[in-house]
């Protein structure tokens, strides 16, 4: 899957959690939680939404590698087929 | 014979619009049913019926705005036979003897009421007609049997303005069209007045505990490495859980103040304050958390904030909440100096979990550590049954796998 086809789905997601926030304005390094005030239910939600789309489940162990978009990004380019 | 009436969802709602009925006239209902949909300031409300029996006569139709406690139907149980018409029209049988109406003090000057007739209406009710001119012995009151409420009285004074009804009853009020739902403004007012009412009538005390989470996070990670991120359990669902345990232990924090005195609750229904992305709270009530395994309580609290954003809550999860807690955790804050939510007695609020240094056994080490906070009504309990509280919170959340 293509970087730019991983980011759509992201971004997807992100808009269906939080509709009127733009994530396509967020830094690779912005800790995307906080940048658009997902608590931590909706995060759990949005990482369900990307597991059903790409087939990647993030265990809980692996959460402060995807706290960022940068992080999520390469956490999710590796593992996705 | 009950009536369902317009019921009161929240400790500041005055009146609701009837959206729809889900039932009509002869269809058998459920306690626990839900019959009829309300719009309030907060939003549409599922509004369940609390008997089993028939409908028998729907007295109000969808779009009237209604003041709370107003009839909506009548619901007869099973085999009774129907009301005749006329019952049900009017206002209360004549053979109740009407409460007499409290005395205000000070006593706004009052309307002469003829001999023989009573009218019902409160205080407030009363001095707002003072304040407008406006005759109660000649309101049709919409209120339970018949009181004259503060909706009547200004409806009959905007009514009044051009030509003063002179000796013959107004005529009774149209329903009012809802203007176009501005939940945002309405929420607001809402919070407003339930916040302010706390504060001007709860003497709150405030308790702090910092409570060491490593064992009940080192718990639930466990937990969670079995399940499918499905099934994936929140901190939130051990707080919840040792919030009812501590409950069960110390009960006083569970209740109401109501009459003027202190009402222990025997059921667990905790108010989940629930944030809604363009501003605003909700605190629904997940109900019996003490008897709902973690997996329940996980599914519960999916399906009530699920519903609480899309706008969907039920009559019953808008008013019977024992306790309210608030999770301000995933924000940052490190305490939460709650206000209670009226009539209840107490908030418990959590803070963000956060590694801190930490003693024990003459050890210092790196902990994940919570604040726990209670705010209590004082006329309720002393600060001593709060401390027992959340010393009980802490037992708790040290043994996870008993929760």
């Amino acid at each position: 899957m293509r970087e730019a086809e991983l980011k759509e789905i992201i971004f997807r997601e992100l808009h269906n959690i939080a509709p009127e926030a733009d994530p396509a304005s967020l830094s690779p390094e912005e800790n995307i939680r906080e940048a658009l005030d997902i608590d931590s239910y909706d995060f759990l939600q949005f990482l369900i939404a990307i597991d059903e789309a790409i087939g990647v489940e993030i265990p809980e162990a692996d959460y402060e590698d995807v706290f960022t978009m940068g992080g999520l990004l390469n956490y999710l380019s590796v593992r996705v087929r | 014979m009950a009536e369902f009436r317009m019921p009161s969802l929240g400790a500041d709602m005055e009146a609701g619009t009837l959206v729809e009925w889900n039932v009509q006239s002869g269809d058998r209902v459920k306690r626990g049913d839900i019959i009829a949909l309300v719009e309030t300031d907060k939003g549409l409300i599922e509004v369940e019926v609390f008997e089993d029996g028939v409908v028998d006569k729907i007295h109000v139709q969808p779009g009237a705005k209604v003041p709370v406690g107003t009839a909506l139907a009548f619901i007869r149980a099973e085999g009774a036979a129907p009301l005749p018409a006329a019952a049900v029209a009017g206002p209360a049988p004549a053979a109740v003897e009407p409460k007499p109406a409290p005395a205000a003090v000070p006593s706004p000057p009052l309307p002469v009421t003829p001999p023989g007739e009573r009218v019902i209406a409160s205080p407030s009710a009363r001095k707002l007609a003072a304040e407008l001119g406006v005759d109660l012995t000649v309101i049709q009151g919409s209120g339970p049997r018949g009181a004259i409420q503060r909706a009547d009285i200004e409806l009959a004074s905007r009514a009044a303005k051009p030509a003063p009804p002179v000796g013959k009853p107004a005529p009774p009020p149209p329903p009012e069209r809802p203007a176009p739902p501005d939940y945002q403004a309405g929420m607001r007012r809402a919070i407003a007045a339930a916040m302010s009412r706390s504060n001007r009538e709860i003497p709150h005390y405030y308790l702090e505990m910092e409570i060491d989470m490593e064992r009940a996070l080192a718990w639930l990670e466990g937990e969670n490495l079995k399940r499918s991120i499905k099934d994936r359990l929140l901190p939130a669902v051990l707080l919840l859980k040792a919030v009812a345990g501590a409950l069960a232990d110390v009960p006083e924090l569970n209740g109401y103040w109501l009459d003027d005195r202190h009402q222990v609750s025997e059921a667990i229904h905790i108010g989940f304050a629930i944030s809604m992305r363009q501003g605003g709270l909700i605190t629904p009530a997940i109900h019996n958390v003490d008897m709902l395994s973690h997996d329940e309580l996980m599914g519960a609290m999916r399906d009530l904030i699920t519903r609480t954003r899309a706008g969907r809550l039920r009559s019953s999860e808008m008013t019977d909440a024992t306790i309210t807690v608030t999770n301000l955790g995933d924000l940052g804050v490190k305490t939460v100096f709650g206000v209670i939510y009226p009539p209840q007695v107490a908030l418990v609020g959590f803070g963000r979990i956060m590694e801190r240094p930490w003693a024990e056994n003459g050890m210092l080490g790196v902990r994940r550590v919570m604040s726990a906070s209670l705010a209590g009504d004082h006329r309720a309990t002393d600060g001593h049954r709060g401390s027992q509280f959340l010393e009980a919170l802490n037992k708790h959340l040290q043994g996870p796998e008993t929760l």
